[in-house]
């Protein structure tokens, strides 16, 4: 009894800079798995749908099954895929890069074909005339017309798997979620939830912010017809 | 995989449904828990969503709040609301859940209402009706499809997020996920997974069919969104705003 009221008792406030400094290595190491996976899944997620878009594009009885398939993956809730995918990787961070992979899949190849079919048919039938080749074309013409769509993707895809990494707490391999339930289980630790908050936010939005420096480097053109 | 048979094994005992803490208990508060995520974030969003788009004002506001709801995890929400004087259980989770239905509606209404044609507006107050008529009886019709869009993302955000609450301590189906996986009882676990994704699929399916019903004009259903190109040869843009973001 005398024990619970010291627990009630004591300091808990939302945030504690000599939490971050004493724990600084493990934040790291979290902050490191978080960007890890973070990274992994959208690039093995833009590998895979670039070919699906492409061939979605190219025939209408694929695009029907590709979106729909889409529309199915977006609605399973993470917890529900990580527990899915579990009994075959058990308890590896292979498990939540699998899960992350198919959602930053999906969103990707949506944005991807969105951006390929909005090139203008003119365009690259004026390419075609020109003598332009199928993988010319793609490069020279597809690609930069489509690159604001596939930056758009990119970007969104980013920050939600930055956010759904959190949901890898349930297998042991979240990221900086394992700070925030494991301050939870921690006898409610206030300041370690809001580190790992604050730093899933942040890393978000630098992430953000990276990919729409990139875009401006990639489409100077854009910024001309501005000026 | 011994585990999937173990889960149909869990699924098929009457026992498991019907007991106290059961699977219908579970899924009943599950339910209550999103209905009044889903009614608070309504009961705010649509207000707004409806005021700034016929005044047109607060869009770089609206596209700023969507984004950053996008870059903060669920599960970090869901567990500072454990963690606030509200205290774990129930309410906490249904504050959380309606703080992340906001902005979809929010997003949609105010895209619905302000791409309304000003023409048809300008034709409907020549006919005399009053600017509440107009709302009413010009624009809600309009934008009805993408105030059902952003009911109904909301809505499927929120019922499958809800499960996410089992693991700071929350209720609902997610706990049959956290309980299967702490007592290594993967049966159990993946039975409760199917028991979330079905819910889920279920809620996007009744939505998307409420929408149909509620929807004046032509009838499209939102999968076959980006697949027919419409009049001018165009492909049709695929749905705008927060609807593409996984749960």
């Amino acid at each position: 009894m005398v024990l619970l009221e010291a627990v009630d008792q004591a300091p808990n406030p939302w945030f504690d800079p000599s939490y971050v400094i004493d724990n600084w290595t493990t934040i790291l190491r979290y902050l490191g798995e978080h960007v890890r996976l973070t990274v992994l899944a959208v690039l093995l997620g833009a590998v895979i749908a670039l070919p699906l878009a492409v061939l979605a594009r190219r025939s209408r009885f694929l695009a029907g099954p590709v979106l729909a398939l889409s529309t199915i993956v977006y609605t399973i809730p993470s917890l529900a895929m990580f527990a899915f995918i579990f009994p075959f990787t058990g308890l590896s961070s292979t498990t939540v890069l699998v899960g992350l992979v198919a959602y930053s899949l999906v969103i990707l190849v949506r944005n991807f074909l969105a951006g390929l079919q909005g090139v203008p048919d003119d365009v690259r039938e004026a390419a075609r005339g020109m003598g332009y080749g199928p993988a010319r074309l793609f490069v020279q013409v597809d690609l930069p017309l489509a690159l604001p769509a596939f930056m758009a993707g990119l970007r969104i895809a980013t920050v939600s798997t930055v956010a759904l990494t959190t949901v890898g707490v349930l297998v042991g391999h979240g990221g900086l979620g394992q700070l925030i339930v494991g301050g939870f289980n921690a006898n409610f630790y206030r300041a370690e939830i809001v580190t790992g908050t604050i730093g899933c936010v942040l890393l978000a939005l630098l992430a953000d912010l990276l990919l729409a420096g990139t875009e401006r480097l990639l489409t100077p053109w854009a910024r001309m017809v501005r000026a | 995989m011994n585990q999937f048979g173990d889960a149909i094994v869990y699924l098929n005992d009457p026992y498991n449904w019907t007991r106290p803490g059961g699977i219908f208990d579970l899924l009943v508060e599950h339910l209550a828990i999103s209905a009044v995520a889903v009614l608070a974030a309504m009961v705010v969003a649509l207000p707004a969503g409806v005021a700034l788009g016929t005044s047109g004002r607060g869009g770089g506001l609206i596209v700023g709040l969507s984004n950053v709801s996008r870059a903060v995890p669920t599960l970090a929400l869901l567990t500072l609301f454990a963690v606030s004087p509200i205290g774990f259980g129930n309410p906490a989770t249904a504050i959380a859940l309606a703080v992340f239905a906001i902005p979809p509606i929010l997003t949609n209404t105010y895209v619905g209402f302000r791409g309304v044609d000003a023409d048809v507006q300008e034709a409907a107050r020549a006919m005399g009706m009053s600017g509440g008529q107009v709302i009413r009886r010009v624009d809600l019709p309009l934008a009805m499809p993408l105030v059902m869009t952003g009911i109904r993302t909301a809505t499927v955000q929120v019922v499958a997020t809800a499960g996410l609450a089992a693991l700071v301590g929350g209720g609902g189906l997610g706990q049959i996920i956290n309980l299967g996986f702490g007592q290594q009882n993967y049966g159990e676990m993946i039975a409760g997974a199917v028991l979330v994704a079905a819910l889920a699929l279920l809620t996007e399916l009744t939505l998307v069919a409420l929408a149909w019903a509620v929807t004046p004009g032509a009838k499209r259903f939102p999968w076959t969104a980006t697949r027919r190109p419409d009049a001018a040869g165009v492909a049709m843009t695929p749905e705008p705003t927060a609807a593409g973001v996984p749960l």
